[in-house]
């Protein structure tokens, strides 16, 4: 191997390390349950926990929504900004981006304060009325990685015309817009559902603090408790994770192909 | 009445007027193309016909009915983009199928219907197809197909084979001009290319700068241009500089060589300089004898465009081009070579306005 190609290489070597050891560790101690042989026992513990199904079953439901909600706000907005107001383009990539810069705890101490019980949308005054805000809440710390992922496949196809395509065969705006706009950044907006997936599942903060039981409460409250199920379920995570990655580079694939 | 009208439409656009008090009607199956350069506001109108602009002052009616508070979709007015504009989700034949599904017609009509269409663009076979598996040429008929197929009042084509081949160019624009023939519907076509325009079009619009410098057929404009612009901007052109020597006989020194027109030069007095125009096929290299014009130059250069030769000839601060045709027996002038071009006087045009 020539010295050129021996740098690249390393610095591979070491991220891969930093990144793979630990999570090495962490698989290899959650098998240690069982004195003295490897086992898989603190994953059938996790897994036929019913706190886990409950929990992992909300959380995905709650995935489901906020993905559906973000879809529903981000597309048309996208879409309106980038045929009719492009010039407003920079105000609303600096919104979306605040739920980066502001903490979550933040954000969910406002939440309380403005939607507590005793304002004008109590909110918080029944467990139905908190998982609408915890979704809503999960729409706003989804909302960097959604705009981005359906802007970026807004502006990959030519917008304004088929807009005006559409609009001269005699289509409605709704009828643009979910035959036309939506089918055409369809993995664009896969890829934000994925992301907003794998935030949704391991999201901790806000969950605790409005009190419903999310996935990352029960991590939380797992690995306080336990010592081999949190690292099985820390693996799980990944997996839930990376299969999300998985399936943003799949469907992105089969759209290089098709835009060829 | 006409089918299309438009009167006194004017668009500005922030500061700049992109449309200046556009006058033009247009009869029931006419094929008219606007043609000009581009920012001379020609696709600006277009896209106001269509309803993607709205004018700020004027008036456009469609078979007598105003349009100009009607959403585009609402004008029944089928339109052909440059970019093609297929949707990238939908097949060839649900493409073509589009604008029938949205007006809620029949399957049993909206099969057929899209059959014809694809047999008027003659890609049958192809309507399984996504388009990013078709070719431009293959694109732009489809889109053609699809606009056609909601059987639309209007069709409006806005500068649709500038992203073709040349050659591709060629035969596409026999193929929609055979379909506008064949359907009898009446055609808006903006273009910058005058050989598209010429080749086309039941009447040219040639626009500057927002204006229409001149309304005729192709044989009208490139014949009998109105104004110095329609001159230069359709066909080549040369333009000869001189000072009138006798305005009644139409008499103009041209670097030290006198040139005559056939009708004098109106509104001239000796001495004064005055500009003619003279198409390249209207000279010959060959003498024109006594009746004709004659100058005296060399071969500056000779370019080789297949069956035609174009050839310059340098006088002394003036140069003209010339055409001929091309034959294998006989070889072009060689550059340098002294040479006398002969022109009828009847195709000298004496253009509008002194020159300081």
């Amino acid at each position: 191997m020539s010295r050129a190609r021996l740098g690249p290489w390393l610095a591979i070597a070491l991220g891969a390390l930093y990144f793979l050891v630990p999570l090495i560790g962490t698989f290899e101690f959650s098998l240690r349950m069982r004195r003295g042989e490897y086992s898989f026992d603190a994953y059938w513990i996790v897994l036929s926990d019913p706190r886990f199904q409950a929990t992992f079953g909300y959380s995905t439901v709650l995935a489901l929504a906020t993905i559906v909600v973000g879809v529903l706000l981000v597309v048309p907005t996208a879409y309106w900004i980038q045929l009719r107001l492009p010039r407003l383009r920079p105000v609303v990539e600096f919104i979306t981006l605040l739920p980066l810069v502001i903490p979550a705890i933040v954000l969910v101490f406002g939440y309380l304060r403005i939607y507590n019980s005793s304002s004008l949308l109590p909110m918080t005054s029944s467990q139905r009325a908190t998982d609408v805000l915890l979704m809503c809440s999960y729409v706003t710390l989804a909302l960097p990685y959604m705009y981005r992922a359906v802007d970026t496949g807004l502006r990959a196809i030519d917008v304004r015309t088929l807009t005006e395509a559409a609009e001269s065969l005699g289509a409605s705006w709704f009828t643009i817009l979910f035959r036309v706009i939506f089918p055409n950044v369809r993995v664009a907006i896969l890829s934000g559902a994925f992301l907003t997936f794998a935030i949704v599942i391991g999201e901790f903060t806000m969950a605790s603090l409005l009190d419903r039981p999310a996935f990352g409460p029960y991590l939380q409250l797992m690995g306080a408790n336990r010592a081999y199920e949190p690292s099985a379920l820390a693996i799980i995570a990944f997996i839930v994770t990376w299969a999300c990655m998985g399936l943003i580079q799949v469907f992105g694939r089969g759209a290089r192909q098709a835009a060829r | 009445m006409a089918f299309l009208e438009i009167e006194k439409v004017r668009k500005v656009f922030a500061q700049s007027t992109a449309v200046e008090k556009f006058d033009l009607a247009v009869e029931h199956g006419e094929f008219v193309s606007f043609l000009g350069p581009s920012g001379c506001g020609k696709t600006t109108i277009l896209r106001m016909v269509a309803g993607f602009e709205t004018p700020t002052s004027g008036a456009i009616r469609i078979n007598g009915q105003d349009v100009i508070g009607l959403r585009p979709n609402q004008r029944h007015v089928g339109m052909v983009f440059q970019s093609y504009a297929l949707f990238p989700n939908m097949t060839v034949a649900d493409n073509v199928a589009f604008g029938l599904k949205v007006a809620k017609r029949p399957a049993s009509e909206i099969g057929p219907r899209v059959e014809k269409m694809l047999h008027l663009i003659k890609l049958p076979q192809l309507a399984g197809r996504y388009p990013y598996q078709l070719s431009g040429g293959q694109q732009q008929r489809v889109a053609l197909a699809r606009a056609l197929a909601i059987e639309p009042q209007l069709l409006l084509l806005d500068e649709p084979l500038s992203a073709l081949d040349a050659k591709i160019r060629v035969s596409l624009r026999e193929e929609i001009r055979n379909v506008q023939r064949e359907l009898g519907i009446t055609t808006i076509y903006v273009t910058h290319d005058q050989e598209e325009a010429l080749s086309m079009s039941d009447r040219i619009v040639v626009m500057s700068e927002g204006r229409v410098e001149q309304v005729g057929t192709p044989f009208e404009v490139y014949n009998y241009p109105r104004t110095r612009f329609v001159a230069s901007f359709v066909g080549t052109l040369n333009i000869l500089k001189g000072r009138v020597t006798d305005s009644a006989n139409g008499t103009l020194a041209v670097d030290d060589q006198e040139i005559v027109t056939a009708r004098g030069i109106p509104n001239a007095r000796a001495g004064e300089l005055r500009s003619v125009a003279l198409r390249p096929e209207a000279v010959s290299l060959s003498d024109a004898g006594a009746e004709g014009n004659r100058m005296r130059g060399t071969i500056e250069e000779v370019s080789f465009l297949g069956s035609v030769v174009r050839i310059r000839v340098r006088f002394r601060e003036h140069a003209i081009s010339l055409d001929t045709f091309n034959s294998p027996g006989k070889s072009p002038p060689r550059r340098g070579e002294p040479v006398t071009v002969s022109f009828a006087r009847d195709d000298l045009r004496v253009l509008e306005g002194a020159e300081a």
